[in-house]
């Protein structure tokens, strides 16, 4: 066997940090090798530098032996590289094939010969089984579809190594069991393929050999075959990693949170959330599981006051509170943890500290007779820093725009946790984070939970739906078409009814 | 009113048309390849303000001397816009920003020439700007060729050919699929290899060669000479146009001659017995006021390209 890509004692700095230290990566052909580490292991950044992105500040990439020096993505598209990246880089209004031919146009005279376009997109997609329309505009495709263009994407362009950027994140089960018998398919076709991912279901489903990489050094590569699940993750994060929630059956209490016959539009003027109906009760968290773009944004953008809907009453203890102002309900005893971190979750321009107080600032003790007390202020976020381990350069007074996006979101879970309110929307909570904090917020939810407080937790991440949840109700196009236990479930169930394709009838009835 | 009057408001309808078209052409380039293009008002100043002082200086010595102005026009509002894609692209401005800075230079630029040039605050008149032309045999066409071949302005010609060169341009070839691309998502773009640079710096110079023509055309039909307030707000009209016409050539080419037709109404409402009760400063403002009235009724549901105004830098991801 011979290495198609060899990255050798590859560094590379940042200002104030070692992206990636001496780092050997050796791929075979024909292979499926995955790159694991949590977040700013440095993985994005050596894919970046091989992709000609970055430049690194030490060390050699061969490509079939040759060494080469890869300046920008056009030299790695001529050494057959591709990359399909986690956020698709589609023009949502152009036409599949319009997207694949992009910057690679066949023509007739001056104009783009559409039609060979489209006779060549469909071959190549006849022979690696990537059935797409390539008339279809990607606005009307789905996620999993637009993937296929992304990939389509990089086999235009005679790609044999491809790279793939966390390409699950966005995925229902189903589609993610797709992607794994396309991936397959292309290695005996002749491709390489470098996954990125810090799911480790995936790498033992798929991948042949695993690299793993810590705070930006080469922890090891192991054979996936021989490896444990629990081995990697502990190469990983460097300790024992539990992946089971602990949590004791829940004691459901008197019902919190109650929403009847609701209806909110989206953006778009159309009805994200159609006649929905949901009850959350104290001691119990309900998990809402549905593909992206189902209702769910809308249903909590609904409850936490961010939208109006246009009809249904949503209560709170029995009180309406359908048309109360965000304040009001914030006061009423509603928390949430929004999707949107960077756009719900925190003024990003405000200091660390001015965050945590952002509900209450003009209350004792953060402010008096109208002044803020600094050194209130200052300790609150210190104690909150130093319980949820938010890591950021300047504590307090760090910039919230400066911190890493898994400590934004860190310090969006602190500060809402903190406050402990009757009933809490998660959306979301652990998008973007490693095992170790995903464990330790887990954890806060559940003791929240055990505490007595309703716990309403949409997330597209069905493993931790199913962790942490105790109910799960299953959004589809705006509706909820079932819930069920979630000891007595799995995933392709779950995957079944996110997809509208399966309706129990226990559940339907449950539902009544 | 009478169908005599409508046939006879159609030179003046095309002549006030065939400026806002190119104009708004100019505006659809700079737009799609990504860039918020508010300069058009100063733009058009300027290729007013060249193309009157070309065809001055030039009228002794040539009798094209109007068209030469055309042209300097259009190199004059191409140079000037090149301090809108130097900001925006290069400096990463604020396009609106950049866009307003430009529109305030102009006035002062022109009027600041005029004053070495001629010595006086505007431009000396012309005497001859460009002719209007019946066309042989297409003339001899029943109404159509009464409307639309006899006695008008070629620059309205111009402008149609502009249309379709545009729209050719825009979604026949690979360099329209490309700027296209860069206006809606400029990194899927970049990924793909396209300078998103070097295709906004195309679309933007067009929108200044198109819009600085636009301004040389306005004037040297519709005028006698340079002023102050020869544009007068022609280029928003423009900007208005590319929203109205949907960001696509042929919703351009009918929002520019619907207000092309209003700004003919100005002239001639006094004779249509409905409107002529009502003050003549009321037609004057027609055009202003649909403009309005268009901006708000479809700026809701316009789609425009969805990266306009955003600034883009390659080292973020």
């Amino acid at each position: 066997m011979s290495y198609i890509v060899e990255m050798l004692h590859i560094t590379k700095d940042f200002p104030g940090i070692r992206a990636n230290d001496d780092i050997t990566l050796q791929i075979e052909e024909r292979s499926i090798h995955a790159l694991l580490g949590e977040n700013g292991a440095g993985k994005s950044t050596l894919m970046s530098i091989l992709f000609g992105l970055y430049q690194p500040d030490g060390g050699t990439i061969r490509v079939r032996g040759r060494e080469v020096k890869i300046s920008d993505p056009n030299v790695a598209t001529s050494l057959g590289i591709g990359m399909v990246h986690q956020h698709f880089k589609l023009v949502h209004n152009f036409t599949v094939t319009e997207n694949i031919v992009l910057g690679m146009e066949p023509r007739k005279g001056p104009i783009i010969d559409i039609r060979e376009a489209e006779k060549r997109v469909e071959e190549i997609s006849k022979l690696y089984g990537l059935a797409v329309d390539p008339r279809a505009r990607i606005e009307d495709i789905s996620v999993g579809m637009q993937q296929r263009v992304e990939i389509l994407k990089m086999l235009y362009r005679n790609a044999e190594i491809l790279i793939f950027d966390e390409p699950t994140a966005v995925l229902t089960p189903q589609e993610i069991h797709e992607l794994m018998q396309i991936m397959r398919k292309l290695v005996t076709e002749g491709k390489t393929i470098l996954l990125i991912t810090h799911k480790l279901k995936e790498i033992k489903e798929v991948a042949d050999v695993c690299t793993v990489l810590r705070r930006g050094k080469l922890i090891g590569t192991v054979p996936v075959s021989e490896t444990s699940e629990a081995r990697m993750a502990e190469m990983m994060v460097g300790r024992q990693v539990s992946f089971h929630v602990e949590k004791s059956p829940a004691r459901p209490g008197a019902t919190l949170l109650r929403i009847e016959h609701l209806n909110v539009k989206t953006a778009k003027g159309v009805l994200g959330v159609r006649d929905l109906s949901l009850e959350v009760r104290a001691g119990e968290v309900l998990g809402l599981c549905g593909i992206e773009g189902n209702g769910q944004t809308e249903l909590v953008q609904a409850i936490t006051g961010l939208t109006r809907p246009e009809s249904g009453r949503i209560l709170l203890r029995d009180r309406d509170i359908t048309h109360l102002s965000i304040k009001e309900r914030t006061d009423a005893g509603i928390g949430h943890i929004p999707e949107d971190r960077q756009k719900h979750g925190l003024v990003l321009d405000f200091t660390l500290g001015e965050n945590f107080i952002i509900h209450n600032y003009y209350e004792p003790p953060f402010a008096r007779y109208g002044i803020l007390n600094r050194k209130k202020i200052q300790e609150n976020a210190e104690r909150l820093i130093r319980e949820f381990d938010v890591r950021s350069g300047q504590g307090a007074l760090t910039a919230a725009r400066s911190m890493s996006g898994g400590n934004q979101q860190k310090a969006i879970v602190a500060r809402e946790i903190d406050r402990s309110p009757d009933v809490f929307i998660v959306a979301q909570p652990t998008r973007g984070l490693d095992v170790g904090a995903i464990e330790y917020i887990h954890k806060r939810i559940i003791e929240e939970r055990d505490k007595g407080k309703a716990i309403l937790l949409v997330s597209l991440e069905l493993d931790e739906i199913m962790d942490v949840s105790d109910r799960i109700a299953v959004i589809y196009n705006g509706s909820i078409v079932a819930i069920v236990d979630a000891a007595s479930t799995d995933e392709n169930q779950l995957g079944l009814m996110m997809s509208g394709a399966y309706r129990p009838a226990t559940a339907a009835a449950a539902q009544e | 009113m009478t169908f005599e009057m409508l046939l006879q408001m159609f030179p003046i309808a095309l002549m006030f048309a065939a400026p806002i078209i190119l104009t708004a052409l100019g505006g659809l380039f700079s737009e799609r390849s990504g860039i918020v293009n508010i300069a058009l008002e100063g733009i058009m100043m300027v290729g007013a303000f060249t193309g009157a002082t070309v065809t001055v200086l030039l009228e002794e010595s040539t009798p094209a001397a109007a068209w030469y102005g055309l042209l300097a026009g259009l190199a004059a509002g191409l140079v000037f816009s090149i301090l809108h894609a130097v900001a925006s692209i290069n400096l990463k401005a604020d396009q609106v920003i950049s866009g307003t800075a430009l529109n305030i230079l102009a006035g002062g630029l022109t009027v600041y020439l005029c004053q070495i040039i001629f010595h006086q605050q505007r431009t000396r008149a012309f005497s001859n700007g460009i002719q209007k032309m019946t066309v042989p045999l297409l003339s001899r066409i029943p109404v159509l060729g009464r409307m639309l071949f006899i006695e008008n302005y070629p620059t309205i010609y111009i402008a149609v050919a502009a249309v379709l060169l545009t729209w050719f341009v825009v979604y026949k070839t690979p360099l329209g699929l490309r700027m296209r691309a860069c206006g809606e998502h400029p990194q899927a773009a970049a990924s793909m290899g396209i300078n998103v640079y070097r295709m906004r710096y195309f679309g933007v110079l067009v929108s200044g060669a198109l819009g600085g023509l636009g301004g040389a055309v306005m004037v040297l039909t519709a005028d006698i000479q340079y002023t102050l307030v020869s544009i007068h707000g022609t280029g928003f009209i423009s900007l208005a146009s590319l929203v109205f016409g949907k960001w696509n050539p042929f919703g351009v080419l009918g929002a520019g001659l619907f207000f092309g037709f209003s700004t003919a109404l100005s002239f001639y409402a006094k004779d249509i017995p409905l409107l002529a009760s009502l003050p003549g400063e009321f037609f004057y403002i027609l055009p202003y006021l649909l403009t309005i009235v268009a901006l708000v009724a479809f700026a809701g549901k316009s789609v425009g390209p969805k990266a306009a105004g955003e600034i883009y830098d390659s080292g973020k991801r």
